[in-house]
């Protein structure tokens, strides 16, 4: 007899027993689960904490009301964010884009180096890299502690369980808002969280989908775009708010456009229905709130950190380069904005800001120093040598972006809708590449939200100019 | 069915925490294999940090873990590789997650599973430990969330589950560190075969069938002599599992009769914990 004998039998056997073969089983087993769980629990009465579990149930997942609360406990995270990590972030950057940066500059001079070594390493890898730090470890530092307090408590499945029915009606897997959470961390986890979802349609319309959650590297664009031109814009008191509320604004707009997405992909190229599937609502639990500030700080901010910093430093020495390198009349970062600047302008963008969305393919976290840098060097500004990335004030950035740049409210807004609707980072597709193991599915899902943001940035753009906004 | 004890020392928790000695990533030169399996969100993760002393992230949702991760501890002198596994309710489907807590089950013979449990849900739960009793006799049932169950007015009989399930039983309250000393006792009485096991089998109740699974079990051990959990193969052959079907075609399968254990592709590539977490 070989493996195939055996199959044939198991076939035989199976067309004996009849379709009712998978049910009989699954009654045996659930029936004998009954019968021992029976004959092994005693209730001694009712308890408080049940009713209390059940009454909050009944508020966070009302149909109404559950959105209320999702949308004030997710403003509320975003404003503590906003508001707390001002201080640190400047103080960080005063050390180590001033103290550090000059010191170290000084002890190259010491050492004589020569201006390209010192260049690359102090204006291009340490600056790249103290910038990441500086202004993304005091947000994280405050976001992850509060997100994995939310998590511990039992918050998420309930925001699952409320999104549920739009994921349905739009022909995806409901457990695709679970891994729309991780990806408001981490696009790269939110891919392979999509393992939870049995049916590999839905699972690759959640694959194609994550990146509209708005992931760490992107939170910082949003933040200062929102607090420099948006929250700028409101009276001195409504400003944090203001600003919180944009934020809040676009990440809606990714959970949006994950929808419709979801939806054409389902209708389109990813038919079928959604499959059934049970969400478990797990008992609320008070958070361990010293163990969950050093886990999420050690743990998740230190390694996203750590990434960044792993990615900014290589990056640094490429922008610095590529602004030192001179071909002809320009620079070679001076070339590539003037390629770039027609279809940016098209775009209510600009050119560099294209170029900095090319340079930051590996980490999204870079973006804003390297507009400003090339804001500046390009700009003719004395401010900047070529290829430095700066730290600047709030005011000052505004300044320089609005003055060299010529930046409108109009940049602003569409550089925060870029932000939300382009491709992946490098890390996610690479995670999309070994989940799905198909170039195909990994070329779209670049192209796909590129695609999506150069229609949406063009359509703002004619929109604002048509009615003289900009 | 109740753990024995030998010494009075022995059922001092302090003795058993002085015993362990956590390894962290360390899981070189092991003795034994430990698998963590159970449904989501029963703290599987929990037990795994605390037995390792490493700090895999723990969330209140159920998916959480979708990888499987990996660390080492040592207790009275044997190392053990302990494995976490994603949270499934069944093995009977097909999510990759299931898949990969099936196969690290099936093809990678731990030595232990300990199927981790939410004493509050306890049917439900009960579902995925029968499943796994007709694959493997080495189990360990970790009755988790005991201060949770208490909180709800739920008392648990273990030794009585015990008795019915034929392996051992330990209640714990891991969040807490309670159990973990038990938990380990237990463990360590089943990989060295001091306690041995008697798992429940789902009864058949249908006489037909159970002829079928003989039928097939018979035509599976006479081709793959010695195969660890025939009965569970067959029974997934009748319900048309392909990849089951595969491995008895290219006779993966067969190897598990070597004594060998035996990773398919999707356990094989696995993913870093960074990504996972």
């Amino acid at each position: 007899m070989t493996g195939s004998d055996v199959l044939k039998t198991a076939a035989q056997l199976r067309a004996e027993l009849g379709a009712d073969y998978h049910d009989k089983l699954m009654e045996a087993i659930y029936t004998d689960a009954s019968t021992i769980a029976d004959r092994s629990i005693s209730h001694d009465g009712a308890s408080e904490h049940l009713t209390f579990d059940r009454a909050l149930d009944r508020a966070l997942t009302h149909p109404v009301l559950g959105f209320v609360v999702m949308g004030l406990m997710f403003f509320g995270v975003f404003w503590l964010t906003i508001t707390g990590s001002n201080i640190p972030s400047s103080m960080l950057a005063d050390l180590l884009l001033g103290t550090v940066y000059d010191a170290l500059h000084n002890l190259a001079a010491a050492l004589s180096a020569p201006a390209w070594l010192s260049g690359v390493l102090i204006d291009g890898v340490y600056m790249a890299t103290a910038w990441v730090v500086s202004v993304m470890l005091p947000p994280m530092a405050i976001f992850f502690p509060l997100f994995t307090l939310l998590e511990d408590f039992g918050y998420l499945p309930r925001v699952a369980f409320n999104l549920d029915r739009l994921f349905a009606a739009a022909g995806a897997h409901g457990k695709q808002s679970l891994t729309m959470m991780m990806g408001f961390g981490c696009n790269a986890a939110g891919v392979v969280a999509t393992r939870i979802i049995d049916s590999p349609r839905e699972r690759l319309i959640a694959i194609l989908t994550n990146n509209f959650s708005i992931c760490n590297g992107r939170w910082p664009t949003l933040i200062l775009m929102g607090t420099i031109f948006i929250g700028a814009s409101a009276p001195p008191v409504l400003a944090s708010a203001v600003a919180a509320a944009s934020v809040v604004t676009v990440a809606v707009v990714g959970i949006l456009v994950a929808l419709a997405v979801s939806w054409g992909l389902s209708k389109t190229w990813l038919k079928g229905a959604p499959s059934v599937y049970s969400l478990e609502l797990p008992p609320y639990r008070p958070p361990q709130i010293l163990k969950t500030l050093y886990t999420s700080v050690i743990d998740r901010t230190l390694i996203v950190l750590w990434r960044a910093v792993m990615m900014a430093a290589p990056a640094g020495a490429v922008i610095w380069l590529t602004s030192n390198i001179t071909i002809g009349d320009a620079s070679i970062a001076g070339h590539m904005v003037n390629l770039l600047n027609p279809l940016g302008l098209l775009l209510g963008l600009n050119g560099i800001i294209l170029v900095a969305y090319i340079v930051a393919i590996p980490a999204n976290e870079i973006i804003i120093p390297t507009i400003l840098m090339l804001t500046l060097t390009l700009g003719g500004s004395q401010m900047a040598q070529a290829g430095v990335m700066l730290e600047l004030e709030d005011a000052q950035t505004y300044t320089v972006l609005t003055q060299l740049g010529g930046w409108t409210l109009l940049t602003a807004i569409n550089l925060m809708l870029f932000s939300l609707l382009h491709n992946p980072c490098s890390t996610t597709l690479l995670t999309i590449w070994r989940e799905t193991r198909s170039r195909r599915w990994t070329l779209v899902s670049a192209l796909l939200p590129l695609a999506l943001g150069f229609t949406v940035t063009f359509t703002t753009a004619t929109l604002a100019r048509l009615f003289g906004w900009a | 069915m109740s753990v024995v004890v030998t010494g009075a020392c022995e059922t001092c928790p302090a003795y058993h925490s002085a015993a362990l000695k956590k390894l962290g990533l360390n899981v070189e030169n092991f003795d034994y294999v430990v698998a963590l399996a159970g449904n989501p969100n029963t703290g599987k993760s929990t037990v795994f940090n605390a037995l390792t002393g490493l700090r895999q992230h723990v969330g209140n949702w159920p998916g959480k873990t979708v990888a499987r991760a990996e660390g080492g501890f040592a207790y009275e002198g044997k190392n053990y590789k302990l494995v976490d596994l994603p949270g499934t309710y069944s093995l009977l489907s097909t999510s990759t997650d299931e898949e990969i807590a099936r196969d690290f089950i099936l093809f990678g013979q731990p030595s232990v599973t300990v199927v981790v449990v939410d004493a509050t849900r306890l049917e439900r739960n009960l579902n995925l430990v029968l499943q796994i009793l007709e694959i493997t006799d080495r189990v360990v049932v970790a009755l988790n969330l005991m201060d949770e169950a208490r909180r709800h007015g739920l008392k648990v009989d273990e030794r009585h589950l015990s008795r019915e399930l034929g392996v051992p039983v330990v209640p714990m309250a891991a969040r807490r560190g309670q159990g973990i000393p038990e938990l380990l006792d237990a463990v360590a009485q089943v990989a060295a075969g001091r306690f041995v096991t008697r798992p429940h089998r789902i009864h058949q109740r249908d006489a037909r069938l159970e002829q079928a699974v003989e039928t097939l079990v018979a035509a599976l051990t006479q081709e793959f002599p010695g195969l660890p959990n025939a009965r569970w193969v067959a029974l997934r052959l009748l319900d048309g599992d392909a990849s089951i079907e595969q491995a008895v075609r290219d006779r993966t399968l067969g190897d598990l009769t070597r004594g060998q254990s035996v990773l398919p592709l999707p356990v094989a590539e696995r993913i870093p914990l960074e990504v996972a977490s």
